[in-house]
């Protein structure tokens, strides 16, 4: 439901989109960026999308379990090498 | 100057990550696992150079990036760049914005979830050209800033910004891809719908006491 507003606010807003969620706004175009999306429905939904997707894109990335095998390798592998130390 | 007796009380907790960046990196356990430990004992190697208090995990990312560029880059040619398709912005959220019930109490997140499985969001990450799939890897999933991101790879903040641009988009378009294979959602190419249309439920009604 478009809301009243400012058309070049939203896709102003839209533009900074990916840049708002990496955190690299500065703190005056994350005020207005935000103060738009108090205002926007529109806007708050896709920005929401946006950031619920790189939520599951992050989540699924992290699930691997580090096999048992590699932790004693690369322990054992970090104990031979201080133990005899390299030249380098 | 760091001590190297500290490195592995310090390091050691980040390989959950690197191991699973590994993974995405390499697409192969065995050749994940090799990339780690290279990685740990080029880290332990060279940690006298690691600054204390500053960010040890994206040294060491940058350590595990470089290991993988310079082993795997060379060994496998992956498609480049110039594969990447031209894809719109939101591309996902155009198509997928408007499932039913996505306004309802559910959230984007389940609503994702139902369309896409967990293999499925791994293995599009994975098919991405490598250098978009670094710079995705680094800010989404590892939520390093542009600036750490441009050290890690080596690369102007600029380049970081286009390759994560691009990237994302081709990711959404792969994602969509998966969830049109399963026939979830409407194949690509086609417009996205307006809201679904309405069963009739007349038809097959019960009624009771007609027999």
């Amino acid at each position: 439901m478009p809301d009243r507003h400012n058309p070049t606010d939203c896709g102003e807003a839209l533009r900074q989109l990916y840049v708002f969620l990496d955190g690299e706004l500065t703190s005056d175009r994350r005020t207005a960026i935000r103060t738009h999306l108090d205002r926007c429905a529109c806007c708050l939904e896709a920005f929401d999308f946006e950031a619920e997707l790189r939520v599951v894109v992050s989540t699924c990335c992290r699930r691997d379990e580090v096999p048992e095998q590699l932790r004693i390798r690369v322990v054992q592998a970090l104990r031979t090498l201080a133990e005899r130390p390299v030249d380098s | 100057m760091a001590d190297q007796a500290t490195f592995t009380a310090q390091a050691m907790e980040y390989m959950p990550s690197l191991y699973s960046a590994a993974l995405r990196m390499t697409r192969n356990p065995a050749d994940a696992e090799d990339l780690v430990q290279e990685t740990y004992l080029r880290a332990y190697r060279g940690f006298g150079s690691f600054e204390q208090g500053t960010n040890l995990k994206a040294w060491l990312y940058r350590i595990l990036t470089n290991t993988f560029i310079n082993r795997y880059r060379a060994a496998k040619r992956r498609p480049d760049e110039s594969d990447l398709e031209e894809v719109e912005d939101f591309y996902l959220y155009r198509r997928l914005g408007g499932l039913e019930g996505a306004r309802a109490s559910r959230s984007a997140e389940d609503e994702l979830l139902d369309v896409l499985t967990e293999d499925e969001v791994r293995e599009a990450v994975e098919s991405l050209p490598e250098n978009f799939r670094l710079a995705v890897l680094l800010a989404d999933v590892e939520g390093f800033a542009y600036k750490e991101i441009a050290e890690i790879l080596d690369i102007p903040i600029g380049t970081v910004m286009s390759r994560l641009h691009r990237g994302r988009r081709a990711l959404q378009k792969r994602l969509y891809e998966f969830a049109a294979g399963r026939g979830l959602v409407d194949p690509p190419g086609e417009e996205p719908v307006g809201a679904p249309t309405g069963r009739s439920d007349d038809d097959d009604q019960e009624r009771p006491g007609s027999a």
